[in-house]
């Protein structure tokens, strides 16, 4: 995939300012089509379109990006069949993160300076999407971001597809008040900012209603004995366990806390997850996870006719086996709502597109129906799944209306 | 000093090596790689100063550290504290709850600049703990281990065991450090935008002239009677006790100078790439490191350095053209380098490319060595 690039610097060099000047006023051939679609030298041609695609396919995290690579393409495919974006094929330019910050960064660089895409999906982890932000707000590119995240953010240059804490975690607390008589809680969580600010944001919002949150415990990534943290909550005896445990973690979690006798169909305690979704469960074993309640905007079984189409299409293009998770719905938002605002703007210069953002709205999405805010996030449903032992949730609550994304909650600010 | 003839001769050609590097790195990179790929070469180069260090006191004194990411990661932390104070000015964080903090402690419900933060203020403050913080852990650990003669394996792994205790706590404490997101959004050093092209060429060069002085450096060390008592001490640590040295003291001292080499590409790595986060500190960069000295060949300075830029290179050529498949291309570059050249490039270069090249310049005559053997005397003389 070594592809000839000719960029700017490299040719000013090459053939000194009057070459230059000269080429550039041959219009600069081969690069961009200047008017109005594309009056800051993207690689769009009269036919096609490039994008990057950027996660992590090595490394600790491929486990978990795998999916939204293949959401993205899927979209990206189903695009082209349909005929594009702007009567453009879209073509992919895929990186591999590594699992890596600094490389994120890197290849955040190559995607918008060398190969002058139009906007790149990708991103998983916080810390990956920390690490590529600055060059996507130096270069002015646009990043579609598809995990649920702790919040704090809101980025010109990143549109967020997945849920921010307060969507996730507001209705699901309610609703186990509410529906389950829920009045203690533990919280549990790998040790890093989303879990970290998950929990702050269930705490204030479970001692505001005159709850108690009985114990507080976090664990480094990775962590496999949970024995101490499962004592202490048959100690206390929570109501509620509210777990953000991630990653490889969870296997551990989840066998621990069977073999220590505590049932979850039982719901003595509950247990209440926001990370955990049909991807995880492949690796914990649908028997070890049964009973448990997860929060999320999306899971595979959603009974509606998008999701149907999606689940078909996904399963066509990657194989049977395949189980669809919350991020990697989220992912396969990207390339269409991007599609929606290319559109809408009639340009894929990113300042035209992001003029246009608050509003946008996605009728096909699989979760239902979306719309972006004017703060980049989502306007989406909030969804409640009672894991099932086939490894798949069974959807138990949806909020009634969209809820409103809040990226920077009350006394965060 | 009196020199044999071979001695002058190798000394020549060590000057003559080091002159090619030097010219690659100042004039041909330039030359060659636009701003994108100058600036990857650059951040290379931090690293090629741990691989220097990593010779000092691995190749040369025989102290295998796998915890070097420690110090780098402290350098780069000391820097991206100047720089992130420098970005959370009051009128940049005015949206804040606590206006004039970093962004990440005002999310931690952090109210106030934590005191060990204070002095980053101070920019010459900072350029002194990029060096004398690693420093000075180097030597708390250094003293406390060499002292009781805990060496070879044991030391290799607690330096790792080090590492991944100051991940955990930099991760763990992130209302003070940023957590495992690190200390990101840098943008000017004293006003200075330092993410714009011209700003990150300018980096590099400092980079490469940073670098370029800790190899003389170095060498200056190597070739001292320091150096000699080092490497005595890797190949008979006993016989060197019991001729009167004191092997924990030359022990701690070379962990430091590692150390501070480490810390001063931290901080260049921090100005380069414009964040710093945990997952430089903790144990696969550090034992990274070392595969890029073990790659260039422990033995010798010249050869971390290529080293370094190889492994990188390899790293980011690979990972573009294939990106599904480009860890196994790294693997087998390893394996290669185990079985086939265990002492890295520069023992390949000695083997093979060396009698070649004695064989094209001994018809040359002494002619052609000449100047580099003047330039050698004269390094030679210099007290």
């Amino acid at each position: 995939m070594t592809r000839a690039k000719v960029t700017a610097p490299g040719l000013k060099r090459r053939l000194g300012w009057a070459g230059l000047l000269a080429w550039a006023a041959l219009g600069l051939p081969g690069i961009s089509v200047a008017d109005d679609v594309n009056s800051t030298g993207l690689a769009v041609t009269e036919d096609t379109v490039k994008v990057g695609i950027l996660h992590s396919i090595t490394g600790t995290m491929a486990i978990s990006e795998t999916g939204s690579v293949q959401a993205e393409k899927l979209a990206i495919e189903q695009i082209n069949a349909q005929g594009g974006v702007l009567g453009r094929k879209i073509e992919y330019i895929q990186e591999d993160g590594a699992s890596d910050w600094p490389t994120f960064a890197e290849k955040a660089r190559k995607l918008l300076v060398n190969d002058k895409v139009a906007t790149v999906f990708g991103c998983w982890t916080s810390a990956s999407r920390k690490a590529v932000l600055p060059v996507f707000e130096q270069y002015n590119g646009m990043l579609y971001y598809p995990t649920f995240y702790e919040g704090l953010e809101q980025s010109p240059n990143v549109i967020y597809t997945g849920q921010e804490a307060t969507q996730q975690i507001l209705a699901s607390i309610d609703w186990v008040v509410k529906e389950k008589g829920a009045k203690t809680f533990y919280l549990l969580g790998s040790d890093y900012i989303w879990p970290r600010t998950s929990n702050k944001i269930a705490r204030k919002h479970i001692e505001k209603k005159g709850l108690k949150v009985v114990g507080e415990e976090y664990y480094p990534l990775g962590h496999t004995q949970f024995n101490s943290v499962i004592n202490k909550i048959k100690l206390r005896k929570p109501d509620v366990i509210f777990a953000s445990v991630v990653g490889g973690s969870n296997v551990a979690f989840y066998k621990q806390l069977k073999a220590a006798g505590i049932d979850l169909t039982k719901e003595k305690p509950l247990l209440l997850t926001i990370s955990v979704t049909e991807d995880e469960i492949l690796g914990i074993g649908g028997e070890n996870v049964e009973g448990a309640y997860a929060s999320m905007k999306y899971f595979q079984s959603l009974d509606n006719p998008n999701n149907e189409a999606f689940v078909k299409a996904f399963k066509e293009r990657w194989g049977d086996d395949i189980v669809i998770g919350d991020v990697t719905q989220a992912a396969y938002l990207g390339p269409w709502l991007w599609k929606a605002a290319v559109e809408k703007a009639g340009s894929f210069d990113v300042d035209k597109i992001r003029e246009v953002f608050p509003g946008i709205e996605l009728k096909t999405a699989p979760e239902g129906y979306v719309r972006i805010h004017e703060n980049h996030h989502l306007w989406s449903k909030a969804r409640i799944g009672q894991a099932q032992k086939d490894g798949q949730y069974k959807v138990v609550y949806e909020t009634e209306d969209l809820m409103e994304p809040d990226p920077f909650p009350e006394g965060y600010k | 000093m009196k020199t044999t003839p071979s001695a002058s001769s190798l000394m020549s050609r060590e000057n003559l090596y080091f002159l090619v590097l030097a010219a690659l790195l100042l004039l041909v990179f330039p030359v060659l790689l636009d701003a994108f790929r100058l600036n990857l070469v650059g951040k290379y180069l931090t690293y090629a100063f741990v691989a220097v260090g990593l010779v000092l006191c691995w190749g040369k004194g025989g102290i295998l550290s796998l915890g070097q990411g420690v110090f780098f990661g402290l350098g780069g932390y000391c820097m991206a504290m100047f720089l992130k104070l420098e970005a959370s000015s009051p009128e940049a964080t005015a949206s804040q709850s606590t206006p004039g903090i970093p962004d990440f402690m005002d999310w931690n419900q952090v109210t106030e600049l934590p005191w060990f933060w204070q002095p980053f203020h101070s920019f010459s403050f900072t350029l002194i703990a990029v060096v004398m913080v690693p420093v000075i852990l180097a030597f708390i650990i250094g003293v406390a281990m060499f002292k009781r003669r805990v060496g070879g394996v044991y030391f290799a792994i607690i330096t790792q065991a080090i590492a991944a205790i100051l991940t955990i706590l930099i991760i763990g404490q992130q209302g003070f450090t940023g957590g495992a997101n690190g200390i990101t959004d840098l943008r000017t050093l004293m006003g200075w935008d330092i993410r714009g092209n011209e700003a990150k060429t300018v980096l590099y060069f400092v980079t490469s002239g940073l670098l370029l002085a800790c190899v003389l450096l170095a060498r200056h060390v190597l070739g001292s009677k320091l150096g000699r008592i080092l490497v005595a001490m890797r190949d008979q640590e006993d016989r060197v006790r019991f001729s009167g040295y004191d092997v924990a003291s030359f022990k701690v001292f070379v962990f430091c100078l590692a150390a501070a080499l480490s810390g001063i590409g931290g901080a260049l790595f921090t100005l380069q790439v414009g964040f710093m986060s945990p997952s430089f500190v903790g144990i696969v960069p550090s034992i990274e490191m070392v595969i890029f000295c073990a790659v260039g060949g422990r033995h010798s300075l010249l050869g971390a350095v290529y080293g370094a830029l190889l492994v990188n290179a390899a790293k980011t050529g690979f990972s573009e053209s294939f990106p599904e498949l480009w860890l196994y291309a790294m693997g087998a570059l390893f394996i290669a380098v185990v079985l086939a050249f265990p002492n890295g490039i520069a023992g390949l270069y000695q083997r093979y490319l060396m009698p070649l090249e004695k064989k094209i310049l001994g018809g040359l005559g002494k002619a052609a060595n000449t100047p580099p053997t003047a330039a050698a005397r004269r390094m030679e003389e210099t007290p």
